[in-house]
């Protein structure tokens, strides 16, 4: 066997154990782009803000959204009405919304009512809640059609 | 209402496409270097190229279809991995039988190949009848006593083997093991199943010293029993090594199941005193200490017995390796003493470099890291900590040996997991393994647990601001004023929400560096649908 031959194999290997390698971690990474994804596809929406809210608020009724909808991650399509009372988001089993995600802390996050608006609070959470690209660091007005990002979840209040 | 709006969400038994996929690239890993060593040595292929080959994938195959049925959910990286790591030391061990490497006995590739199928086998055959990993916890002190006989017999006369002043073999027609490789698992379980049951009365329960809070004598008294008991023996049998394992391990589990950094500091005061008096009363320590600060001493090096020979051969032949190797077959990595099972690691820098080497650390660090987010994701206690134990014993196990061969740290006789020739470690590694794999399958399982998405409207969560209405006389004992600490339903009592700080806080334990204390709701929320296991704590 040729020496150039032999070269080319010899990188050849390391180039195939660090294919492996660099596979192996885009697997892994997979777990956390169910987390990225829909940040990402948030920020395509930042150009047109209006489009996303639009098909899921028909026409605001006065009172505000009524429902909480999960709109991604595990629970998708899970809805819950909401009263005037605060809603919480989380993993425990005390949470108004238990999610089983591995993403969101016990108690996660914590949307409620103040006046005629819906608010946003994270609860101290490991990985953060976010509205868009931002991280909600103190409450935040939540409008409807706007997503929260809880982990894997995200949640919008819905007309 | 609540009927209807909850959707449970889609449960698609996953494809496992990519571990297909890594399989594949890891079977190409394996093969290639096994042909490359071949061509290089010999200009052909080997004469069992082709049907050693077929029983690396057919063995790859069996493992993937095992786990498309019985742990569907598994993690799909700690298979394949496993398997390129292997194939990489079969080829190694194979181009050193065939230069001739120097050693105790030869180099061995057909029975290490032998070996590595026998432990797969036995891996599989466990993963298929071991459904659930809590079936384990039942027999907490039964895999007490196995670990401690396992450890103690190789001073049975007759039955236990002294090989290089280590009487750590037993030999049982013809084959030789070294039970303390099975006793580091049966031990890791007991130490989960124990931790598991005592973690709360060893965390509160003791006085506090100099601002570390010391455990209970009566609640340590079985584990430093099981591990003292252990210690000494394996102190008898000449085997510091795998001490310094069981007594990381120990450690590191008990760590796991408190969270209380006393134990690390406790842990790190017990390891050095007993490595300074270790060095001092026993000269084969002593001696691998100056081995290790002065191998290229020519009074150490020409040193008949315990010198630095093979370390400075490993050093010498890591250099040669240099960036990116000598390639398959070229170097001469068979001068060094015990390259096959030892040196393993050495001998491969110099064939694949130092990228060859990050690439096969990187490896293993998929291994254990797989371990250990499958411990954190794991809901129950104890798959808790039987996983990070048996990740952390992987991991240090890799750190000794490379620590040792890389003079980061003294040289201890521990082997390289699935790539050194040794067929109780192959074993023993293949059943961390499976459990790890079954441990990973329920971790990530969709859970069937109640809580499950369940929207409550009954019960009225946390009451906040101004604005919401904050007489409408929820039924929740004692509303906490936002601010001020309660006593939180943690038992998953469907109750109430908490006072804010009072969460934070308790979310900032659950995230810290191991993660198994904190989640302790949803962990012991399981254990009543297995009316086994909490009897099994309580045996004595």
């Amino acid at each position: 066997m040729s020496e150039l031959t032999f070269t080319l194999l010899r990188l050849g290997y390391l180039v195939l154990l660090w294919v492996f390698v660099l596979s192996a971690v885009a697997v892994l990474r997979r777990d956390l782009a169910l987390r990225g994804a829909p940040r990402a596809r948030k920020k395509s929406d930042d150009g047109a803000p209006a489009a996303a809210p639009a098909p899921s608020s028909r026409g605001a009724a006065p009172s505000g959204p009524t429902r909480l909808v999960v709109t991604q991650g595990p629970l998708t399509g899970t809805t819950l009405p909401l009263s005037g009372s605060s809603i919480l988001i989380g993993r425990a089993p005390s949470c108004t919304l238990v999610l089983d995600d591995d993403y969101s802390s016990s108690r996660h996050a914590r949307i409620f009512p103040q006046g005629d608006q819906w608010y946003v609070e994270d609860l101290g959470s490991t990985n953060g809640t976010y509205l868009g690209d931002q991280r909600v660091s103190a409450p935040t007005r939540l409008g409807p059609g706007v997503g929260v990002q809880i982990g894997r979840s995200v949640v919008e209040l819905q007309g | 209402m609540s009927a209807d709006s909850t959707v449970a969400p889609r449960q698609r038994r996953p494809l496992r496409l990519a571990e297909v996929f890594l399989l594949l690239l890891a079977l190409a890993g394996g093969m290639g270097g096994y042909a490359m060593v071949g061509l290089s040595i010999r200009d052909e292929l080997p004469d069992s190229f082709w049907w050693r080959s077929a029983l690396l994938a057919a063995t790859a195959l069996v493992a993937h279809l095992v786990l498309r049925f019985r742990a569907p959910w598994s993690d799909q990286v700690i298979l394949p991995a496993v398997v390129l790591l292997n194939g990489i030391g079969l080829s190694m061990i194979w181009r050193l039988e065939i230069s001739g490497a120097s050693g105790m006995a030869p180099a061995d590739a057909a029975g290490n190949m032998t070996a590595s199928l026998l432990g797969a086998v036995v891996a599989f055959t466990l993963l298929w009848l071991l459904r659930d990993h809590r079936w384990l916890r039942r027999y907490t002190y039964i895999f007490m006593l196995v670990g401690l006989l396992l450890v103690s017999l190789p001073l049975i006369p007759g039955l236990g083997e002294q090989i290089n002043g280590a009487r750590i073999w037993i030999s049982v027609g013809g084959f030789s093991l070294q039970p303390a490789e099975f006793a580091k698992i049966a031990l890791a379980v007991f130490f989960a199943g124990y931790l598991v049951v005592n973690r709360d009365t060893l965390a509160l329960a003791g006085p506090k010293v100099l601002g570390l809070h010391l455990p209970r004598l009566s609640d340590l008294g079985p584990i430093m029993l099981v591990w003292g008991v252990s210690l000494v023996i394996l102190v008898f049998q000449r085997d510091l090594g795998t001490s310094l394992l069981f007594f990381g391990l120990f450690v590191a589990m008990l760590y796991q199941a408190t969270a209380r950094s006393s134990w690390i500091v406790l842990g790190m005061t017990l390891f050095a005193v007993g490595a300074v008096s270790a060095a001092r009363l026993f000269p084969h320590v002593g001696a691998r200490i100056d081995v290790w600060l002065h191998p290229l001493d020519a009074e150490q090096y020409d040193r008949e017995v315990g010198g630095s020979f093979q370390l400075v051969q490993g050093m010498f032949s890591m250099a040669n390796g240099g960036l990116f190797g000598t390639g398959w077959g070229e170097g001469r990595p068979f001068q060094i003493p015990y390259a096959y099972s030892d040196f393993i690691f050495a001998a491969l820098g110099e064939e694949l470099g130092l990228t060859g080497l990050a690439a096969i650390l990187l490896t293993y660090l998929l291994i254990v890291q797989r371990g250990f987010k499958s411990a954190l994701t794991v809901r129950d206690g104890f798959g808790k900590l039987l996983a990070a134990g048996l990740a952390f014993v992987m991991a240090l196990q890799i750190f000794v040996v490379v620590g040792g061969i890389t003079r980061i740290i003294p040289l201890t006789g521990l082997t390289l997991p699935f790539m050194a020739q040794g067929g109780s470690s192959l074993l023993a590694n293949w059943i961390v393994i499976a459990l790890l794999l079954r441990i990973s399958d329920s971790a990530r399982r969709p859970s069937d647990l109640p809580v499950r998405g369940q929207v409550s409207h009954e019960r009225e969560p946390v009451l906040v601001g101004a604005g919401a209405g904050p007489d409408d006389g929820t039924p929740v004992a004692g509303t906490p004023a936002v601010g001020s600490p309660s006593p939180v339903p943690d038992d998953g009592t469907p109750a109430a929400g908490t006072a804010l700080p009072r969460r934070s806080v308790s979310e900032r334990d659950g995230g810290g560096p191991t993660g198994t204390t904190g989640s302790s709701d949803p962990t012991e929320q399981l254990d009543p649908t297995d009316p086994e296991s909490p009897r099994g704590g309580d045996r004595p």
